[in-house]
């Protein structure tokens, strides 16, 4: 308590000694749970690589069904916003609410065009033309009959398999911050944020860049085998 | 250590628009046939490049404590081992021992 200015009391818990410990154990607290996301997701990466390894025939085949165009405009749109929420970030830390907020709204106006591009123009045309392992397995159509002629059937399943699986799961991590992204947006019109308190969103920040990061990977994994 | 350093919207223009190339630059990559395992590495190494970029600069970690690089390198780490030896196991399966022939 001893090292705590007055003025700090107000937004410096009484278990922390300064304002610098108390950031400092914010922002490792964050990083021990990506660093559990990094697990989390590792496992997925570790089970495709094996894949891969076992069934490079089926890889090219089907990377060759995915639109490169498609996903690359979806790179650069969820890369446009990670910039944003760092822009996010620094108008947090220089106390422009109102910034904050705009930056918060864009955003999340990106992280759902991905979405929807996701939905429209992959995962809805693949589903409605027989591209989801499983039972109802098989391949038709004038975008995906091809992949009825690939001869490793079980190979093409297992890239589908993870290929739904790990853009979904990636999915699923931008959609719960979507609603974190709200929550953030309501304490920014309370003007809650400034250079003392912005912790909250410089660490979603770490989350969102997080699944940025995922991304970066999946693209040229599923997008770019050659 | 800079405590409480603020970066600014210029820089985290230029990484948007580093990452923004290497995007590119990926997927041009892409349509050159460079050969067997080569079309792959190129592609890991400018992906490694992209995530560095965002880990040091909007992740701000170039300029957080050398605590928060442990944290952030121990969970990369771990990472590699994990794919590293299990990779390893499957594609040494098929080889022969000098031992049973």
């Amino acid at each position: 308590m001893s090292s705590t200015s007055h003025a700090e009391h107000a937004y410096v818990a009484h278990h922390f000694h300064s304002a610098e410990q108390q950031k400092e154990a914010g922002t490792l607290g964050m990083w021990l749970f990506l660093a559990q996301e990094v697990m989390f997701f590792g496992g997925l990466f570790c089970v495709y690589a094996v894949y891969r390894l076992l069934n490079p025939d089926a890889w090219l085949a089907g990377s060759a069904s995915l639109s490169v165009f498609v996903g690359g405009v979806n790179t650069t749109v969820l890369l446009c916003s990670s910039f944003t929420m760092a822009l996010g970030v620094y108008f947090a830390q220089t106390g422009d609410n109102r910034r904050l907020f705009q930056a918060l709204v864009a955003t999340l106006a990106l992280g759902l065009l991905f979405i929807a591009i996701k939905l429209q123009f992959e995962y809805l045309p693949k589903y409605r033309e027989g591209v989801f392992p499983g039972a109802n397995w098989g391949p038709y159509g004038h975008h995906y009959g091809h992949l009825a002629d690939v001869a490793n059937q079980g190979g093409l399943q297992m890239y589908f398999v993870l290929y739904y699986i790990m853009t979904g799961m990636h999915a699923l991590h931008m959609i719960i911050g979507f609603g974190i992204m709200v929550v953030l947006m309501v304490l920014a019109r309370k003007n809650t944020f400034g250079p003392q308190r912005y912790m909250a969103v410089e660490n979603f920040g770490l989350y969102w860049h997080f699944v940025d990061i995922v991304w970066v990977f999946l693209f040229p994994m599923f997008y770019l085998v050659r | 250590m800079s405590e409480h350093h603020i970066v600014t919207p210029a820089t985290y223009l230029k990484v948007l628009i580093a990452l923004a190339v290497l995007m590119v630059l990926t997927i041009a990559a892409a349509e050159v046939h460079f050969g067997e395992p080569f079309n792959l590495m190129i592609a890991l190494a400018i992906a490694v490049t992209k995530a560095v970029l965002i880990v040091l600069f909007f992740m701000h970690v170039k300029y957080s404590s050398h605590l928060t690089w442990v944290f952030v390198g121990a969970g990369f780490f771990w990472f590699i081992i994990m794919v590293a030896l299990t990779t390893a196991d499957y594609l040494s399966r098929g080889w022969h021992s000098p031992f049973t022939g």
